[in-house]
């Protein structure tokens, strides 16, 4: 882990991969620490911004910077977020074949691996799930106009939920009619970052 | 008991809504958003008498024309533009009374971008995710001000301060300095560019906004080879793109960015960063404050 310099009430964390990122976010979390503003994960980093009334940012780096990683599992009470899906996407079979999969095997262990929202971004609700195989999908050589809402896909290692329609170069592998964003929900996003995902075949 | 409101005859170029945002929730996504210059809206606030974080209007170069409905206690702070009250000039920062039907109108400012108006009791247009600011990048919150809406003032739990007229420094149009501390990628940038970003008499861009400035100068070079990952941002980040213009970003600024953070200025000038007007020129100095570690 670095500490990288962010101003004068933020620091940036830095890490060798995304499982180190959700490992100490999920530390983070369960910690509290007091004084923490917002907390920002991303695929190699976490920005920390503090309330420098109420803590020294070098008290909070410290703090922050001993805490022992939580690594995902079963045991601990991670919510787990079920989302119905049917893998009916136009670029199933070029996903599975990215892969070197059949179509019948990409979708049973993209169904059965966990998933764990690792950040969120791109639009408010869109999370990136990271699984258990270090699958590399290509992105679409050419990005569509509008993937529709619902729509499950995936880029590099990532599966991602579109909360709204929105253009994306992203290989749509199925859908599902769950809602991942809504303000009139007491947690308008449904898959923050932190929380496990299963994927459940609806045929 | 009767109906305090305050009704938009006009616009100008872009009135919203704005308190102190959203703080906390970019985790989900959510970028804070809130009042550009933070520091006129909790001023305007305290002037009649609200909780700082009340919602107020934040105009842009002026132009906005309101008429009160009901007896109104106001307070215009930010960018100084020339206020008239049924054609007769008001004062800046300080105190204004607004009869029933009374109009109030705003010229152009002299100098700065946004102009602050609180209204004894808060406005309450309606709230998303606990916050009345209008987010112009990611659409949340109340929709920018048009003619005809009418927004309804609250009751304040505070009494009415005894001063009534704040004395502030003058906002400029001419060049301001803003402090910055070296970021998590500065060295993203060559030494020679680190420099150049010092030395640099940047200018405010036309396509400058809520979200951030954008500079123009002499294109800084990055180490266009490597590839950065997204990451967090936040207020007061100069991102460099490829390109090697600067923007610096303000209140609306996205979640997440791809290129490299390679300095952040410090946050008690990010409210001056808010009122740099297009063809302003910006300089940057390293901050007297210590460095972040």
């Amino acid at each position: 882990m670095r500490v990288l310099p962010y101003g004068d009430r933020a620091f940036l964390l830095e890490f060798d991969d995304v499982h180190q990122v959700i490992a100490h976010h999920a530390a983070i979390v369960a910690a509290a620490p007091p004084g923490i503003v917002e907390l920002v994960p991303a695929a190699r980093t976490i920005l920390v911004e503090v309330d420098v009334s109420l803590r020294t940012l070098d008290d909070v780096v410290r703090e922050v910077t001993a805490l022992d990683p939580l690594p995902p599992d079963a045991d601990r009470v991670t919510p787990l977020v079920e989302v119905p899906i049917k893998y009916d996407g136009p670029d199933l079979a070029d996903a599975a074949s990215a892969v070197g999969l059949s179509v019948e095997s990409f979708v049973r262990r993209h169904a059965d691996q966990a998933w764990v929202a690792a950040f969120t971004g791109f639009a408010p609700g869109f999370a990136y799930l990271v699984g258990e195989d270090e699958w590399e999908i290509p992105r679409r050589a050419s990005p569509r106009v509008a993937v529709p809402t619902g729509a499950v896909a995936m880029a590099g290692p990532f599966t991602g939920i579109y909360p709204r329609e929105s253009p994306g170069g992203w290989q749509i592998i199925g859908h599902t009619d769950v809602v991942l964003w809504d303000l009139d929900r007491e947690s308008p996003a449904l898959i923050p970052a932190g929380h496990r995902v299963r994927f459940r075949e609806r045929t | 008991m009767s109906e305090h409101a305050l009704e938009i005859i006009e616009a100008g170029p872009l009135a919203t809504t704005q308190d102190l945002g959203r703080p906390g929730l970019m985790s989900m996504g959510v970028p804070r958003s809130g009042a550009a210059d933070r520091d006129s809206l909790r001023l305007a606030n305290r002037l009649v008498g609200n909780p700082e974080a009340s919602v107020g209007i934040e105009a842009t170069f002026g132009g906005l024309k309101v008429r009160a409905r009901g007896l109104l206690t106001v307070a215009l702070t930010g960018a100084p533009a020339q206020a008239r009250r049924n054609g007769q000039r008001v004062a800046h920062n300080s105190v204004v009374r607004l009869r029933d039907g009374d109009v109030l109108a705003l010229g152009a400012p002299r100098a700065g971008a946004r102009t602050y108006l609180a209204v004894r009791g808060g406005l309450l247009p309606g709230l998303v995710l606990g916050s009345g600011a209008t987010d112009v990048l990611s659409g949340l919150g109340p929709p920018p001000l048009t003619i005809g809406v009418v927004l309804r003032v609250g009751t304040s739990p505070n009494a009415l301060p005894d001063i009534d007229l704040a004395p502030r420094p003058r906002l400029t149009n001419s060049a301001i300095e803003l402090p910055l501390t070296w970021g998590p990628r500065a060295d993203w940038l060559t030494t020679e560019s680190r420099q150049r970003l010092l030395d640099t008499a940047w200018t405010v861009t036309p396509t400058s906004n809520r979200i951030g400035l954008r500079l123009s100068g002499d294109p800084l070079d990055t180490h266009a080879d490597r590839e950065l990952l997204s990451e967090g941002l936040g207020q007061g980040a100069i991102q460099v793109p490829r390109e090697g213009r600067p923007i610096l970003f303000l209140s609306d600024h996205p979640v997440t960015g791809g290129y490299p953070v390679v300095a952040v200025v410090d946050s008690t000038a990010i409210d001056a960063a808010g009122q740099a007007v297009p063809g302003q020129t910006i300089r940057f100095r390293l901050s007297r404050g210590r460095a972040t570690r």
